[in-house]
Protein backbone atom coordinates (compact mmCIF):
# COMPACT_ATOMS: atom_id res chain seq x y z
CA UNK A 1 0.00 0.00 0.00
CA UNK A 2 2.18 2.80 -1.18
CA UNK A 3 -0.39 5.56 -1.24
CA UNK A 4 -1.10 5.46 2.48
CA UNK A 5 2.48 6.32 3.34
CA UNK A 6 3.54 8.71 0.63
CA UNK A 7 2.05 11.77 2.32
CA UNK A 8 3.70 11.18 5.63
CA UNK A 9 5.37 14.32 6.86
CA UNK A 10 3.19 16.55 4.75
CA UNK A 11 1.96 18.37 7.85
CA UNK A 12 5.53 19.25 8.71
CA UNK A 13 5.82 21.02 5.41
CA UNK A 14 3.34 23.64 6.66
CA UNK A 15 4.92 26.94 7.71
CA UNK A 16 6.22 27.20 11.26
CA UNK A 17 6.56 30.90 11.87
CA UNK A 18 4.18 31.33 14.79
CA UNK A 19 5.47 33.44 17.66
CA UNK A 20 6.20 31.50 20.87
CA UNK A 21 3.29 33.07 22.80
CA UNK A 22 0.73 31.48 20.55
CA UNK A 23 2.62 28.20 20.35
CA UNK A 24 0.26 26.35 22.69
CA UNK A 25 -2.96 27.18 20.83
CA UNK A 26 -1.15 26.71 17.56
CA UNK A 27 -0.08 23.27 18.66
CA UNK A 28 -3.67 22.34 19.49
CA UNK A 29 -4.89 23.72 16.20
CA UNK A 30 -2.28 21.80 14.31
CA UNK A 31 -3.26 18.58 15.98
CA UNK A 32 -7.05 18.99 15.79
CA UNK A 33 -7.34 21.20 12.72
CA UNK A 34 -6.62 18.60 10.05
CA UNK A 35 -9.24 16.25 11.49
CA UNK A 36 -12.11 18.75 11.24
CA UNK A 37 -12.93 18.16 7.54
CA UNK A 38 -13.31 14.45 8.27
CA UNK A 39 -15.94 15.01 10.94
CA UNK A 40 -19.07 15.57 8.77
CA UNK A 41 -18.48 12.35 6.86
CA UNK A 42 -17.54 10.43 10.00
CA UNK A 43 -20.61 11.76 11.82
CA UNK A 44 -23.00 10.84 9.03
CA UNK A 45 -21.56 7.32 8.80
CA UNK A 46 -21.67 6.90 12.57
CA UNK A 47 -25.32 7.93 12.88
CA UNK A 48 -26.84 6.39 9.76
CA UNK A 49 -24.61 3.41 9.06
CA UNK A 50 -23.01 2.20 12.29
CA UNK A 51 -26.02 3.45 14.28
CA UNK A 52 -28.53 1.05 12.67
CA UNK A 53 -26.19 -1.89 13.31
CA UNK A 54 -26.08 -1.10 17.04
CA UNK A 55 -29.82 -0.40 16.99
CA UNK A 56 -30.40 -3.86 15.45
CA UNK A 57 -28.56 -5.44 18.36
CA UNK A 58 -30.84 -3.61 20.81
CA UNK A 59 -34.05 -4.38 18.91
CA UNK A 60 -32.99 -8.01 18.59
CA UNK A 61 -33.45 -8.39 22.36
CA UNK A 62 -37.00 -6.99 22.28
CA UNK A 63 -40.37 -8.15 20.94
CA UNK A 64 -40.62 -5.02 18.82
CA UNK A 65 -43.40 -5.20 16.24
CA UNK A 66 -44.49 -3.06 13.35
CA UNK A 67 -47.99 -2.29 14.59
CA UNK A 68 -50.03 -2.61 17.77
CA UNK A 69 -48.75 -2.80 21.32
CA UNK A 70 -45.48 -4.45 20.29
CA UNK A 71 -44.70 -1.35 18.23
CA UNK A 72 -45.54 1.21 20.93
CA UNK A 73 -44.17 -0.54 23.97
CA UNK A 74 -41.67 -3.27 23.07
CA UNK A 75 -40.61 -5.54 25.92
CA UNK A 76 -37.11 -6.80 26.65
CA UNK A 77 -37.24 -10.53 25.88
CA UNK A 78 -33.58 -11.52 26.26
CA UNK A 79 -32.65 -14.31 23.89
CA UNK A 80 -36.14 -15.31 22.71
CA UNK A 81 -35.51 -14.13 19.18
CA UNK A 82 -32.16 -15.90 19.03
CA UNK A 83 -33.77 -19.11 20.30
CA UNK A 84 -36.45 -18.78 17.70
CA UNK A 85 -33.85 -18.49 14.96
CA UNK A 86 -32.02 -21.57 16.25
CA UNK A 87 -35.25 -23.59 16.33
CA UNK A 88 -36.94 -22.31 13.18
CA UNK A 89 -36.63 -24.75 10.24
CA UNK A 90 -37.67 -21.97 7.83
CA UNK A 91 -34.67 -19.92 8.94
CA UNK A 92 -32.34 -22.89 8.48
CA UNK A 93 -33.71 -23.43 4.99
CA UNK A 94 -33.19 -19.75 4.20
CA UNK A 95 -29.59 -19.91 5.42
CA UNK A 96 -28.95 -23.00 3.31
CA UNK A 97 -30.48 -21.34 0.24
CA UNK A 98 -28.37 -18.25 0.83
CA UNK A 99 -25.20 -20.35 0.96
CA UNK A 100 -26.13 -22.22 -2.24
CA UNK A 101 -27.05 -19.00 -4.03
CA UNK A 102 -23.91 -17.15 -2.95
CA UNK A 103 -21.53 -20.02 -3.73
CA UNK A 104 -22.98 -20.62 -7.21
CA UNK A 105 -23.15 -16.94 -8.13
CA UNK A 106 -19.67 -16.11 -6.85
CA UNK A 107 -18.14 -19.13 -8.56
CA UNK A 108 -20.03 -18.41 -11.78
CA UNK A 109 -19.24 -14.74 -12.06
CA UNK A 110 -15.58 -15.11 -11.06
CA UNK A 111 -14.91 -17.95 -13.50
CA UNK A 112 -16.78 -16.20 -16.30
CA UNK A 113 -15.23 -12.82 -15.48
CA UNK A 114 -11.70 -14.24 -15.40
CA UNK A 115 -12.28 -16.27 -18.57
CA UNK A 116 -13.58 -13.20 -20.36
CA UNK A 117 -10.67 -11.09 -19.14
CA UNK A 118 -8.23 -13.72 -20.47
CA UNK A 119 -10.10 -14.01 -23.77
CA UNK A 120 -10.17 -10.23 -24.19
CA UNK A 121 -6.40 -9.94 -23.86
CA UNK A 122 -4.73 -9.44 -27.22
CA UNK A 123 -8.00 -9.22 -29.15
CA UNK A 124 -8.43 -6.37 -31.56
CA UNK A 125 -9.95 -3.16 -30.32
CA UNK A 126 -13.37 -3.53 -31.97
CA UNK A 127 -13.91 -7.01 -30.60
CA UNK A 128 -12.78 -5.83 -27.19
CA UNK A 129 -15.12 -2.87 -26.97
CA UNK A 130 -18.19 -4.72 -28.30
CA UNK A 131 -17.76 -7.68 -25.95
CA UNK A 132 -17.01 -5.61 -22.86
CA UNK A 133 -19.88 -3.20 -23.61
CA UNK A 134 -22.32 -6.13 -23.80
CA UNK A 135 -21.13 -7.45 -20.46
CA UNK A 136 -20.96 -4.06 -18.78
CA UNK A 137 -24.49 -3.03 -19.79
CA UNK A 138 -25.78 -6.00 -17.79
CA UNK A 139 -24.02 -4.60 -14.75
CA UNK A 140 -25.02 -0.95 -15.20
CA UNK A 141 -28.73 -1.73 -15.58
CA UNK A 142 -30.80 -1.14 -12.42
CA UNK A 143 -31.39 -4.41 -10.61
CA UNK A 144 -35.16 -4.24 -10.89
CA UNK A 145 -34.82 -3.91 -14.68
CA UNK A 146 -32.60 -6.99 -14.63
CA UNK A 147 -35.27 -8.84 -12.65
CA UNK A 148 -37.90 -7.85 -15.19
CA UNK A 149 -35.70 -8.77 -18.18
CA UNK A 150 -34.99 -12.23 -16.83
CA UNK A 151 -38.59 -12.79 -15.86
CA UNK A 152 -39.53 -12.04 -19.47
CA UNK A 153 -36.57 -13.97 -20.91
CA UNK A 154 -37.27 -17.16 -18.97
CA UNK A 155 -41.05 -16.92 -19.10
CA UNK A 156 -42.53 -20.37 -19.46
CA UNK A 157 -45.29 -19.63 -21.91
CA UNK A 158 -43.54 -17.74 -24.66
CA UNK A 159 -40.41 -16.05 -23.30
CA UNK A 160 -37.41 -15.33 -25.51
CA UNK A 161 -35.45 -18.40 -24.39
CA UNK A 162 -38.30 -20.77 -25.18
CA UNK A 163 -38.86 -19.11 -28.55
CA UNK A 164 -35.20 -19.76 -29.35
CA UNK A 165 -35.18 -23.30 -27.93
CA UNK A 166 -38.23 -24.30 -29.94
CA UNK A 167 -36.88 -22.75 -33.13
CA UNK A 168 -33.75 -24.93 -32.95
CA UNK A 169 -35.74 -28.02 -32.03
CA UNK A 170 -34.99 -28.21 -28.31
CA UNK A 171 -37.55 -28.81 -25.55
CA UNK A 172 -38.94 -25.77 -23.71
CA UNK A 173 -37.72 -24.87 -20.22
CA UNK A 174 -39.74 -23.67 -17.25
CA UNK A 175 -36.95 -22.81 -14.83
CA UNK A 176 -38.86 -20.01 -13.14
CA UNK A 177 -41.26 -22.64 -11.83
CA UNK A 178 -39.29 -25.88 -11.74
CA UNK A 179 -35.72 -24.64 -11.12
CA UNK A 180 -36.15 -21.16 -9.65
CA UNK A 181 -32.77 -21.28 -7.88
CA UNK A 182 -31.04 -21.89 -11.24
CA UNK A 183 -33.01 -18.99 -12.70
CA UNK A 184 -31.95 -16.45 -10.06
CA UNK A 185 -28.35 -17.72 -10.11
CA UNK A 186 -28.09 -17.27 -13.89
CA UNK A 187 -29.62 -13.79 -13.73
CA UNK A 188 -27.28 -12.83 -10.90
CA UNK A 189 -24.20 -14.14 -12.71
CA UNK A 190 -25.30 -12.26 -15.83
CA UNK A 191 -25.45 -9.07 -13.81
CA UNK A 192 -22.29 -9.58 -11.74
CA UNK A 193 -19.82 -10.83 -14.35
CA UNK A 194 -18.84 -7.32 -15.46
CA UNK A 195 -17.53 -6.45 -12.00
CA UNK A 196 -15.19 -9.45 -11.98
CA UNK A 197 -14.25 -8.84 -15.60
CA UNK A 198 -13.20 -5.25 -14.87
CA UNK A 199 -11.23 -6.25 -11.78
CA UNK A 200 -9.46 -9.11 -13.55
CA UNK A 201 -8.75 -7.10 -16.68
CA UNK A 202 -6.99 -4.51 -14.53
CA UNK A 203 -5.13 -7.32 -12.73
CA UNK A 204 -3.92 -8.97 -15.92
CA UNK A 205 -2.36 -5.72 -17.05
CA UNK A 206 0.01 -6.05 -14.10
CA UNK A 207 1.33 -9.44 -15.15
CA UNK A 208 4.70 -8.70 -16.68
CA UNK A 209 5.16 -9.81 -20.30
CA UNK A 210 8.73 -10.83 -19.42
CA UNK A 211 7.60 -13.59 -17.06
CA UNK A 212 5.31 -14.97 -19.76
CA UNK A 213 8.07 -14.81 -22.35
CA UNK A 214 10.40 -16.58 -19.94
CA UNK A 215 7.83 -19.34 -19.56
CA UNK A 216 7.51 -19.57 -23.33
CA UNK A 217 11.27 -19.91 -23.67
CA UNK A 218 11.07 -22.77 -21.17
CA UNK A 219 8.55 -24.41 -23.49
CA UNK A 220 5.38 -23.88 -21.47
CA UNK A 221 2.20 -24.06 -23.49
CA UNK A 222 -0.67 -21.64 -22.98
CA UNK A 223 -2.43 -23.70 -20.36
CA UNK A 224 0.81 -24.09 -18.40
CA UNK A 225 1.50 -20.36 -18.71
CA UNK A 226 -1.95 -19.67 -17.29
CA UNK A 227 -1.64 -22.00 -14.31
CA UNK A 228 2.04 -21.51 -13.46
CA UNK A 229 2.61 -17.86 -14.32
CA UNK A 230 -0.56 -15.80 -14.71
CA UNK A 231 -2.84 -17.18 -11.98
CA UNK A 232 -0.15 -17.29 -9.24
CA UNK A 233 0.72 -13.66 -10.03
CA UNK A 234 -2.85 -12.46 -9.52
CA UNK A 235 -3.80 -14.99 -6.83
CA UNK A 236 -4.13 -12.39 -4.05
CA UNK A 237 -6.42 -10.36 -6.24
CA UNK A 238 -8.54 -13.39 -6.97
CA UNK A 239 -8.90 -13.87 -3.22
CA UNK A 240 -9.93 -10.25 -2.55
CA UNK A 241 -12.37 -10.34 -5.46
CA UNK A 242 -13.89 -13.61 -4.25
CA UNK A 243 -14.51 -12.03 -0.85
CA UNK A 244 -15.84 -8.80 -2.31
CA UNK A 245 -18.26 -10.54 -4.68
CA UNK A 246 -19.37 -12.83 -1.85
CA UNK A 247 -20.26 -9.78 0.23
CA UNK A 248 -22.10 -8.20 -2.70
CA UNK A 249 -24.04 -11.39 -3.41
CA UNK A 250 -24.96 -11.87 0.23
CA UNK A 251 -26.98 -8.65 0.06
CA UNK A 252 -28.90 -9.33 -3.16
CA UNK A 253 -32.56 -8.49 -2.61
CA UNK A 254 -34.21 -6.62 -5.50
CA UNK A 255 -33.15 -9.06 -8.20
CA UNK A 256 -34.64 -12.09 -6.42
CA UNK A 257 -37.64 -10.21 -5.07
CA UNK A 258 -38.46 -8.87 -8.53
CA UNK A 259 -37.94 -12.18 -10.37
CA UNK A 260 -39.60 -14.69 -8.06
CA UNK A 261 -40.66 -12.86 -4.90
CA UNK A 262 -38.89 -15.65 -3.01
CA UNK A 263 -41.12 -18.32 -4.50
CA UNK A 264 -42.49 -20.49 -5.78
CA UNK A 265 -43.12 -22.08 -2.41
CA UNK A 266 -40.23 -20.20 -0.81
CA UNK A 267 -37.65 -21.98 -2.96
CA UNK A 268 -35.70 -18.80 -3.64
CA UNK A 269 -36.18 -17.16 -0.26
CA UNK A 270 -32.65 -16.20 0.79
CA UNK A 271 -31.89 -14.52 4.12
CA UNK A 272 -32.55 -10.93 3.00
CA UNK A 273 -36.00 -11.95 1.67
CA UNK A 274 -36.68 -14.02 4.78
CA UNK A 275 -35.78 -11.02 6.92
CA UNK A 276 -38.07 -8.77 4.91
CA UNK A 277 -40.97 -11.21 5.14
CA UNK A 278 -40.62 -11.67 8.91
CA UNK A 279 -40.66 -7.90 9.39
CA UNK A 280 -43.35 -6.72 7.02
CA UNK A 281 -45.57 -9.73 6.62
CA UNK A 282 -45.44 -11.28 10.09
CA UNK A 283 -44.86 -8.05 11.98
CA UNK A 284 -41.82 -9.49 13.82
CA UNK A 285 -39.34 -6.63 13.87
CA UNK A 286 -37.41 -7.99 16.85
CA UNK A 287 -36.96 -11.37 15.22
CA UNK A 288 -36.04 -9.94 11.83
CA UNK A 289 -33.43 -7.77 13.58
CA UNK A 290 -31.80 -10.99 14.77
CA UNK A 291 -31.76 -12.19 11.17
CA UNK A 292 -30.16 -8.85 10.30
CA UNK A 293 -27.54 -9.40 13.01
CA UNK A 294 -26.71 -12.82 11.54
CA UNK A 295 -26.30 -11.24 8.09
CA UNK A 296 -24.18 -8.42 9.49
CA UNK A 297 -22.01 -10.85 11.46
CA UNK A 298 -21.46 -12.90 8.30
CA UNK A 299 -20.62 -9.65 6.56
CA UNK A 300 -18.23 -8.58 9.33
CA UNK A 301 -16.31 -11.87 9.22
CA UNK A 302 -16.05 -11.81 5.42
CA UNK A 303 -15.24 -8.12 5.36
CA UNK A 304 -12.49 -8.55 7.94
CA UNK A 305 -11.06 -11.35 5.82
CA UNK A 306 -11.26 -9.04 2.81
CA UNK A 307 -9.40 -6.32 4.71
CA UNK A 308 -6.63 -8.70 5.74
CA UNK A 309 -6.31 -10.08 2.22
CA UNK A 310 -6.29 -6.55 0.82
CA UNK A 311 -3.54 -5.37 3.19
CA UNK A 312 -1.39 -8.44 2.51
CA UNK A 313 -1.90 -8.05 -1.22
CA UNK A 314 -0.87 -4.42 -1.26
CA UNK A 315 2.30 -4.72 0.80
CA UNK B 1 11.92 -18.66 -31.61
CA UNK B 2 9.43 -16.88 -29.38
CA UNK B 3 6.34 -15.20 -30.65
CA UNK B 4 5.95 -11.59 -29.64
CA UNK B 5 3.17 -10.82 -27.16
CA UNK B 6 2.25 -7.58 -28.84
CA UNK B 7 1.57 -8.97 -32.30
CA UNK B 8 0.52 -12.59 -32.23
CA UNK B 9 0.25 -14.28 -35.55
CA UNK B 10 -3.30 -15.22 -36.53
CA UNK B 11 -3.52 -18.70 -35.07
CA UNK B 12 -6.17 -21.28 -34.32
CA UNK B 13 -6.03 -19.97 -30.75
CA UNK B 14 -7.03 -16.52 -31.91
CA UNK B 15 -9.88 -17.86 -33.99
CA UNK B 16 -11.24 -19.98 -31.15
CA UNK B 17 -10.95 -17.05 -28.75
CA UNK B 18 -12.84 -14.78 -31.13
CA UNK B 19 -15.61 -17.32 -31.64
CA UNK B 20 -15.93 -17.90 -27.89
CA UNK B 21 -16.09 -14.16 -27.29
CA UNK B 22 -18.67 -13.73 -30.02
CA UNK B 23 -20.88 -16.43 -28.51
CA UNK B 24 -20.61 -14.97 -25.00
CA UNK B 25 -21.38 -11.48 -26.32
CA UNK B 26 -24.53 -12.72 -28.06
CA UNK B 27 -25.60 -14.64 -24.96
CA UNK B 28 -25.19 -11.50 -22.86
CA UNK B 29 -27.24 -9.44 -25.28
CA UNK B 30 -30.09 -11.95 -25.67
CA UNK B 31 -32.16 -10.88 -22.64
CA UNK B 32 -31.98 -7.27 -23.86
CA UNK B 33 -33.41 -7.96 -27.31
CA UNK B 34 -36.95 -8.43 -26.03
CA UNK B 35 -36.81 -5.12 -24.17
CA UNK B 36 -35.80 -3.18 -27.29
CA UNK B 37 -38.25 -4.90 -29.65
CA UNK B 38 -41.21 -4.85 -27.27
CA UNK B 39 -40.74 -1.17 -26.45
CA UNK B 40 -41.13 -0.36 -30.18
CA UNK B 41 -44.05 -2.74 -30.67
CA UNK B 42 -47.55 -1.45 -29.75
CA UNK B 43 -48.88 -5.03 -29.72
CA UNK B 44 -46.00 -6.52 -27.73
CA UNK B 45 -46.36 -9.67 -25.65
CA UNK B 46 -43.80 -11.52 -23.54
CA UNK B 47 -42.66 -13.47 -26.60
CA UNK B 48 -39.84 -12.50 -28.86
CA UNK B 49 -41.10 -11.17 -32.18
CA UNK B 50 -40.33 -8.46 -34.65
CA UNK B 51 -42.89 -5.62 -34.40
CA UNK B 52 -45.44 -5.61 -37.20
CA UNK B 53 -45.01 -1.87 -37.29
CA UNK B 54 -42.21 -0.06 -35.51
CA UNK B 55 -43.61 2.87 -33.57
CA UNK B 56 -42.89 5.05 -30.58
CA UNK B 57 -46.49 4.75 -29.34
CA UNK B 58 -45.38 2.98 -26.16
CA UNK B 59 -43.07 5.83 -25.26
CA UNK B 60 -45.77 8.39 -25.94
CA UNK B 61 -48.36 6.50 -23.91
CA UNK B 62 -46.23 6.33 -20.75
CA UNK B 63 -45.39 10.02 -20.97
CA UNK B 64 -47.59 11.21 -18.11
CA UNK B 65 -46.73 13.12 -14.95
CA UNK B 66 -47.97 10.48 -12.53
CA UNK B 67 -46.58 7.43 -14.27
CA UNK B 68 -43.21 8.63 -15.51
CA UNK B 69 -42.21 12.24 -14.97
CA UNK B 70 -42.92 12.49 -11.24
CA UNK B 71 -41.08 9.26 -10.35
CA UNK B 72 -38.22 10.35 -12.60
CA UNK B 73 -38.03 13.71 -10.86
CA UNK B 74 -38.18 11.99 -7.45
CA UNK B 75 -35.32 9.72 -8.47
CA UNK B 76 -33.31 12.70 -9.69
CA UNK B 77 -33.89 14.59 -6.44
CA UNK B 78 -33.01 11.61 -4.23
CA UNK B 79 -30.04 10.25 -6.19
CA UNK B 80 -28.80 13.67 -7.27
CA UNK B 81 -28.74 15.25 -3.83
CA UNK B 82 -27.36 12.12 -2.16
CA UNK B 83 -24.58 11.84 -4.77
CA UNK B 84 -23.79 15.55 -4.35
CA UNK B 85 -23.68 15.23 -0.57
CA UNK B 86 -21.42 12.20 -0.85
CA UNK B 87 -18.97 13.95 -3.17
CA UNK B 88 -18.72 17.03 -0.95
CA UNK B 89 -18.26 15.08 2.29
CA UNK B 90 -15.92 12.55 0.70
CA UNK B 91 -13.72 15.28 -0.77
CA UNK B 92 -13.50 17.04 2.61
CA UNK B 93 -12.67 13.81 4.41
CA UNK B 94 -10.20 12.61 1.79
CA UNK B 95 -8.12 15.78 1.87
CA UNK B 96 -6.51 15.45 5.31
CA UNK B 97 -6.31 11.68 4.86
CA UNK B 98 -4.35 12.20 1.68
CA UNK B 99 -2.23 15.20 2.74
CA UNK B 100 -1.39 14.87 6.42
CA UNK B 101 0.01 12.08 8.50
CA UNK B 102 -2.79 11.72 11.03
CA UNK B 103 -2.27 9.59 14.10
CA UNK B 104 -5.31 7.39 13.37
CA UNK B 105 -5.46 8.09 9.65
CA UNK B 106 -4.71 4.53 8.57
CA UNK B 107 -7.10 3.09 11.14
CA UNK B 108 -9.83 5.36 9.83
CA UNK B 109 -9.09 4.41 6.23
CA UNK B 110 -9.20 0.70 6.94
CA UNK B 111 -12.42 1.11 8.92
CA UNK B 112 -13.87 2.91 5.91
CA UNK B 113 -12.77 0.12 3.58
CA UNK B 114 -14.25 -2.43 5.97
CA UNK B 115 -17.58 -0.58 6.06
CA UNK B 116 -17.63 -0.25 2.28
CA UNK B 117 -17.71 -4.03 1.96
CA UNK B 118 -20.58 -4.66 4.41
CA UNK B 119 -23.90 -5.63 2.78
CA UNK B 120 -26.21 -2.64 3.24
CA UNK B 121 -29.27 -4.83 2.63
CA UNK B 122 -28.72 -6.50 5.98
CA UNK B 123 -29.42 -3.35 7.96
CA UNK B 124 -32.49 -2.09 6.11
CA UNK B 125 -35.03 -3.38 8.64
CA UNK B 126 -33.15 -1.84 11.60
CA UNK B 127 -32.85 1.38 9.60
CA UNK B 128 -36.60 1.35 9.03
CA UNK B 129 -37.42 0.95 12.75
CA UNK B 130 -34.81 3.54 13.67
CA UNK B 131 -36.32 5.95 11.14
CA UNK B 132 -39.79 5.32 12.57
CA UNK B 133 -38.49 6.62 15.90
CA UNK B 134 -36.68 9.54 14.27
CA UNK B 135 -39.75 10.34 12.13
CA UNK B 136 -37.66 10.02 8.98
CA UNK B 137 -39.78 7.38 7.24
CA UNK B 138 -41.48 8.54 4.04
CA UNK B 139 -39.18 11.52 3.97
CA UNK B 140 -36.78 12.49 1.17
CA UNK B 141 -34.26 13.78 3.68
CA UNK B 142 -34.12 10.46 5.54
CA UNK B 143 -33.72 8.55 2.30
CA UNK B 144 -30.96 10.89 1.10
CA UNK B 145 -29.09 10.80 4.41
CA UNK B 146 -29.12 7.02 4.56
CA UNK B 147 -28.09 6.61 0.91
CA UNK B 148 -25.27 9.08 1.48
CA UNK B 149 -24.09 7.46 4.72
CA UNK B 150 -24.03 3.99 3.21
CA UNK B 151 -22.20 5.18 0.09
CA UNK B 152 -19.62 7.34 1.86
CA UNK B 153 -17.16 4.57 2.79
CA UNK B 154 -16.44 3.57 -0.78
CA UNK B 155 -16.59 7.18 -1.99
CA UNK B 156 -13.99 8.30 0.56
CA UNK B 157 -11.74 5.44 -0.48
CA UNK B 158 -12.10 6.29 -4.19
CA UNK B 159 -11.65 9.99 -3.54
CA UNK B 160 -8.51 9.56 -1.47
CA UNK B 161 -6.90 7.45 -4.15
CA UNK B 162 -7.69 10.05 -6.81
CA UNK B 163 -6.32 12.76 -4.52
CA UNK B 164 -3.09 10.87 -3.90
CA UNK B 165 -2.49 11.17 -7.62
CA UNK B 166 -2.29 14.99 -7.41
CA UNK B 167 1.28 16.22 -6.72
CA UNK B 168 1.64 18.06 -3.42
CA UNK B 169 4.14 20.68 -4.63
CA UNK B 170 1.49 23.19 -5.73
CA UNK B 171 -0.06 23.24 -2.29
CA UNK B 172 3.27 23.58 -0.53
CA UNK B 173 3.76 26.82 -2.38
CA UNK B 174 0.28 27.96 -1.36
CA UNK B 175 0.89 27.00 2.27
CA UNK B 176 4.03 29.07 2.34
CA UNK B 177 1.93 31.98 1.10
CA UNK B 178 -0.36 31.41 4.09
CA UNK B 179 -3.31 29.69 2.40
CA UNK B 180 -5.45 27.54 4.68
CA UNK B 181 -5.81 23.86 3.91
CA UNK B 182 -9.48 24.24 2.97
CA UNK B 183 -8.56 27.02 0.60
CA UNK B 184 -5.84 25.01 -1.08
CA UNK B 185 -8.27 22.10 -1.36
CA UNK B 186 -10.79 24.31 -3.12
CA UNK B 187 -8.50 26.35 -5.32
CA UNK B 188 -5.72 23.88 -6.13
CA UNK B 189 -6.61 20.23 -5.52
CA UNK B 190 -10.25 20.03 -6.62
CA UNK B 191 -9.74 21.80 -9.98
CA UNK B 192 -6.88 19.38 -10.72
CA UNK B 193 -8.97 16.32 -9.95
CA UNK B 194 -12.16 17.20 -11.84
CA UNK B 195 -12.17 13.83 -13.65
CA UNK B 196 -11.90 12.04 -10.32
CA UNK B 197 -14.69 14.10 -8.79
CA UNK B 198 -16.91 13.41 -11.79
CA UNK B 199 -16.13 9.71 -11.59
CA UNK B 200 -17.09 9.51 -7.91
CA UNK B 201 -20.24 11.59 -8.46
CA UNK B 202 -21.50 9.65 -11.47
CA UNK B 203 -20.55 6.31 -10.00
CA UNK B 204 -22.56 7.07 -6.88
CA UNK B 205 -25.45 8.46 -8.92
CA UNK B 206 -25.64 5.29 -11.03
CA UNK B 207 -25.68 3.09 -7.93
CA UNK B 208 -28.35 5.19 -6.22
CA UNK B 209 -30.52 5.53 -9.33
CA UNK B 210 -30.57 1.75 -9.60
CA UNK B 211 -31.11 1.16 -5.88
CA UNK B 212 -34.44 -0.50 -5.22
CA UNK B 213 -34.42 -1.70 -1.62
CA UNK B 214 -33.69 1.62 0.11
CA UNK B 215 -36.59 3.68 -1.37
CA UNK B 216 -38.80 0.57 -1.32
CA UNK B 217 -38.39 0.37 2.46
CA UNK B 218 -38.04 4.02 3.44
CA UNK B 219 -40.65 5.71 1.21
CA UNK B 220 -44.40 5.01 1.33
CA UNK B 221 -46.29 7.85 -0.34
CA UNK B 222 -46.83 7.00 -4.07
CA UNK B 223 -46.13 10.65 -4.88
CA UNK B 224 -42.59 10.32 -3.46
CA UNK B 225 -41.52 7.05 -5.08
CA UNK B 226 -38.64 7.01 -7.59
CA UNK B 227 -38.74 4.98 -10.83
CA UNK B 228 -36.96 2.03 -9.23
CA UNK B 229 -40.06 1.34 -7.12
CA UNK B 230 -42.71 2.42 -9.61
CA UNK B 231 -41.21 0.09 -12.24
CA UNK B 232 -41.48 -2.75 -9.74
CA UNK B 233 -45.12 -1.89 -9.07
CA UNK B 234 -45.72 -1.57 -12.81
CA UNK B 235 -44.38 -5.01 -13.61
CA UNK B 236 -45.74 -6.49 -10.42
CA UNK B 237 -49.03 -6.30 -12.29
CA UNK B 238 -47.70 -8.65 -14.98
CA UNK B 239 -50.52 -10.29 -16.86
CA UNK B 240 -52.76 -7.25 -16.81
CA UNK B 241 -50.12 -4.92 -18.00
CA UNK B 242 -49.40 -3.63 -21.49
CA UNK B 243 -45.99 -5.20 -22.18
CA UNK B 244 -45.03 -2.64 -24.76
CA UNK B 245 -45.57 0.15 -22.24
CA UNK B 246 -43.68 -1.79 -19.59
CA UNK B 247 -40.68 -2.32 -21.87
CA UNK B 248 -40.66 1.36 -22.84
CA UNK B 249 -40.83 2.32 -19.16
CA UNK B 250 -37.86 0.10 -18.30
CA UNK B 251 -35.92 1.54 -21.24
CA UNK B 252 -36.62 5.12 -20.14
CA UNK B 253 -35.57 4.26 -16.58
CA UNK B 254 -32.35 2.56 -17.70
CA UNK B 255 -31.24 5.00 -20.38
CA UNK B 256 -29.73 7.70 -18.11
CA UNK B 257 -27.36 5.34 -16.28
CA UNK B 258 -26.25 3.57 -19.46
CA UNK B 259 -25.45 6.89 -21.11
CA UNK B 260 -23.72 8.19 -17.97
CA UNK B 261 -21.66 5.05 -17.68
CA UNK B 262 -20.29 5.20 -21.18
CA UNK B 263 -19.56 8.91 -20.81
CA UNK B 264 -17.37 8.39 -17.76
CA UNK B 265 -16.23 4.78 -18.21
CA UNK B 266 -12.65 5.85 -18.79
CA UNK B 267 -12.42 7.39 -15.37
CA UNK B 268 -14.07 4.29 -13.92
CA UNK B 269 -11.39 1.88 -15.00
CA UNK B 270 -9.19 3.69 -12.48
CA UNK B 271 -11.74 2.96 -9.78
CA UNK B 272 -11.64 -0.70 -10.61
CA UNK B 273 -7.97 -0.94 -10.09
CA UNK B 274 -8.67 0.25 -6.55
CA UNK B 275 -11.75 -1.70 -5.63
CA UNK B 276 -10.08 -4.98 -6.41
CA UNK B 277 -7.05 -3.98 -4.43
CA UNK B 278 -4.62 -4.02 -7.35
CA UNK B 279 -3.03 -0.69 -6.68
CA UNK B 280 -1.18 0.71 -9.65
Amino acid sequence: MTSLDTRRGAADAAPRQSPPAKAATRGLRRRVGPVIPILPAAGLMAVFFVGPILWAVYVGFTNQGLTGLAALDPQWVWFDNFERLINDPDAHAAILRTVIFVVLVVAGQNVLGLALALLLQRRNRVMKSIASAAVVIAWVLPEIVVAMLWYAFLNTRDGTLNTILVSIGLPEQSWLIEQPMIAIVIASVWRGTAFSLLVYSAALEEVSPESIEAAQVDGANRIQQLFFVVLPTISRLILTNLLLTTLQTLGVFGLIYGMTGGGPGGQTQTLPLYMYEQAFRYNLIGYSSVVAIVLVLLGIVLSAAYLIAFRRGSK
Amino acid sequence: MTTSIASPKPTAHGLIANIALGVITVLFLLPLIWLVLASLDPGATLSLRAPEEVSLDNYVEIGTWQLTFRPMLNGLIISGSAALLVVVLAALAAYPLSRYSLRYGNHFLYTVLFLSALPVTAIMIPVYTMFVRLRLVDNFLGCVLFLAASSLPFAIWMMKNFMDGIPIEFEEAAWLDGASSLRSLRTIVLPLMTPGLAAVAFFQFILMWGNFFVPFILLLDPAKLPMAVTLYQFFGSFGVVNYGNLAAYAAVYSAPVIVLYFVVSRAFSGAFRLSGGAKG
